[in-house]
């Protein structure tokens, strides 16, 4: 299949439009509170609520006896909730730590939750298939009222997010100084972490209670790397969130072998892998370029000095020296014909006729200079 | 319990636990209004822990906590708070005047975004500290005495009458330390109050004219001329004191 002809069918095919539909939208609403919780440093929550979320939804199978999204949606929401709930209660009265409680809780209630999926498994009636989907997703199940229910909930998490922005800007950046002001964190914390539950069960069908965490924490930790202001970070979680929702949906639609969650979750890791190594300021290729510049300016500039007080032995500041000579000076060796070409660039030195290296007049005053701020700041 | 007139801050029999150890016992304090007051002790004296129990930041085992007579919950609009620089992340991505203008979510409430007076608040206080030129730089791109201005204006945007303040001196440099004390004697000067953790005992007669001595108990409280005593100093400090209060009492007494 042709690009253009995927494209196309993403408007006319009708599975391809839905899971399209589905993954983007839970991209955008993973993305953007996940910026939240990658900035408070909970990233591992988002793991621990979809792993509690799989026993909900195996409860809610077995309580409704239907595999309709919206009954597993909300069993799944209860379940991540409460195992939430679990956990910070777990950190606020015991002397366990965070890292801990998640481990604990998370392990605990998907063993739970698998033990259920296995005995759903061995029950005779009709209508479980499926219900395994839930641990590694697969959008092709996706009907236009899960798309529905999915861009109902999306859209109120999103506007809930919009209307306390302020509030939870607070509580991500300064909790103490939030309450001192008499906001009651603890009651702003509890609904941003229902908001976040929202968006992961959004996404449980189509990427799977395993991988689901990734798609909170990827697309926030890439948009981090190409700004420094919150609403263009959350913004462009939410933009790469959906890219690689559709992306994925689309590849796991080219062949029935590929499951939605793992192939969506390879999207978002490219542009997690291509942000960290060229965004500007924070990228790591940027930091490699620069760090090299810097090297090289030095390296110059070391040349220059050593060359005038090289010069100044022979009781003439344009005396001059085989790049060899030179060479043996430096600390950097293996770089000095490349630093004498950009001196000789700069017109600070150049070439005699025997192939000798000479510090011009501008390149003496430049020299002289640095030699004047270096005394400065010694 | 009865309205003391004149005190910004009264604190009754306020006890704080951490699990079964007291962290503070028994502290009984009255801070008159328009002083500069230090709060000083060895490390674990419980500093910190006496503002943030006075800020309601955590739950006291015991005692009551006035703001101007009544409870902190109805005055909290008359308070501001500078928390330890350390406690944020400094990398969150956020501008200067951004952090600044949270000084203002109080007076603003629940929902509502920050409007123009808000901003204008938040740009005059930060002109207060002299930073009004750093208010679109992202706040990981400060120093550290920067940083500390920040938090500085941001308190200030409170337009609080009682100020609070977690080492405000931590870790800036000689030039900033007299910016802030500067502020803080102006602050005076229009008759706030304000309470400030110190760690620098030798500074202590210079900058405030108000200080408690605490070590999980209140070793004494009051002007610093007639409390701040070579022998106050040991009952708050042990024996470590020795080595600096010989220092700190020819300092003080070239200064009566």
């Amino acid at each position: 299949m042709s690009l253009m002809q995927i494209v196309t069918s993403l408007f006319t095919d009708y599975t391809l439009r839905t899971v399209a539909l589905g993954a983007g939208i839970l991209g955008i609403v993973s993305g953007a509170l996940g910026a939240f919780a990658v900035l408070r440093r909970q990233a591992l929550l988002g793991d621990a609520i979809s792993h509690t979320a799989l026993p909900g939804i195996a409860l809610a199978f077995l309580i409704t006896g239907s595999r309709a999204a919206f009954g597993l949606m909300v069993g799944a929401a209860i379940a991540g909730w409460l195992g939430t709930l679990a956990v910070m209660a777990i950190i606020n009265k015991s002397r366990i730590k965070q890292d801990s409680a998640l481990g604990m809780v998370l392990a605990v209630l998907f063993g739970f939750g698998l033990v259920l999926m296995s005995f759903i498994q061995r029950l005779p009636e009709a209508g479980k298939a499926g219900l395994d989907k839930f641990l590694f997703g697969q959008a092709s199940t996706m009907m236009t009222e899960d798309v529905v229910t999915m861009a109902v909930a999306g859209a109120l998490a999103l506007i809930v997010m919009a209307l306390f922005w302020k509030e939870f800007k607070l509580l991500s950046f300064d909790q103490d100084f939030g309450a001192s002001m008499g906001f009651p964190m603890r009651v702003i914390d509890i609904l941003l972490i229902t908001l976040l539950v929202v968006a992961i069960v959004i996404g449980l069908q189509s990427v799977g209670v395993v991988l689901m965490s990734a798609m909170v924490v990827a697309p926030a930790a890439a948009a981090r790397q190409w700004t420094d202001r919150l609403g263009v970070m959350v913004v462009l979680a939410a933009i790469f969130g959906a890219l690689s929702g559709v992306c994925g949906a689309v590849i796991s639609s080219l062949s029935d072998r590929i499951p939605t969650g793992p192939a969506i979750v390879l999207c978002i890791s490219t542009i997690v892998l291509l942000s960290m190594l060229f965004a500007p300021n924070r990228g790591l290729l940027y930091n490699r370029l620069r760090a090299a510049r810097r090297r090289r300016d030095l390296s110059v500039e070391a040349l220059l000095i050593d060359m005038l007080e090289l010069a100044r032995q022979h009781k003439d500041s344009g005396h001059p020296h085989s790049a060899d000579t030179l060479r043996t000076m430096s600390y950097r060796p293996e770089g000095i014909d490349h630093s004498l070409q950009e001196l000789r660039h700069h017109g600070w030195a150049d070439l005699t006729a025997d192939g000798l290296w000479f510090l011009t007049g501008k390149g003496q005053t430049r020299a002289m200079e640095l030699l004047q701020n270096l005394g400065n700041k010694a | 319990m009865e309205y003391t007139s004149g005190h910004a801050l009264d604190v009754r029999d306020l006890t704080v636990a951490y699990r079964d150890k007291p962290v503070l016992w028994d502290i009984d304090l009255s801070v008159p209004v328009g002083v500069l007051m230090a709060i000083v002790g060895p490390n674990g004296a419980g500093k910190t822990t006496l503002i943030k129990a006075v800020l309601s930041l955590l739950k006291p085992a015991a005692g009551q906590v006035t703001i101007f007579g009544r409870p902190y919950k109805e005055q909290r609009y008359r308070v501001g708070y500078v928390p330890q620089r350390g406690s944020v992340d400094w990398d969150f991505p956020t501008s200067v005047l951004d952090v600044v203008t949270m000084g203002r979510y109080g007076a603003i409430g629940w929902i509502r975004r920050p409007g123009r007076t808000d901003r204008e608040l938040a740009m005059e206080a930060l002109g207060k500290v002299g930073m009004q030129d750093f208010s679109g730089r992202q706040i990981s791109q400060l120093s550290g005495g920067q940083q500390q201005r920040v938090f500085l204006a941001r308190a200030l945007a409170q337009q609080a009458d009682l100020y609070f303040m977690d080492e405000p001196f931590q870790g800036v440099d000689a030039k900033t330390e007299r910016a802030i004390v500067e502020l803080l004697k102006e602050l005076r000067s229009n008759g706030k109050t304000v309470v400030v953790v110190h760690h620098d005992l030798q500074t202590v007669p210079e900058y405030f004219d108000w200080v408690t001595l605490l070590n999980v108990r209140c070793i004494a409280s009051g002007e610093v001329n007639s409390v701040f005593t070579e022998q106050n100093l040991r009952l708050a400090y042990g024996g470590r004191v020795a080595f600096r209060s010989e220092a700190v009492l020819n300092g003080l007494a070239t200064r009566l």
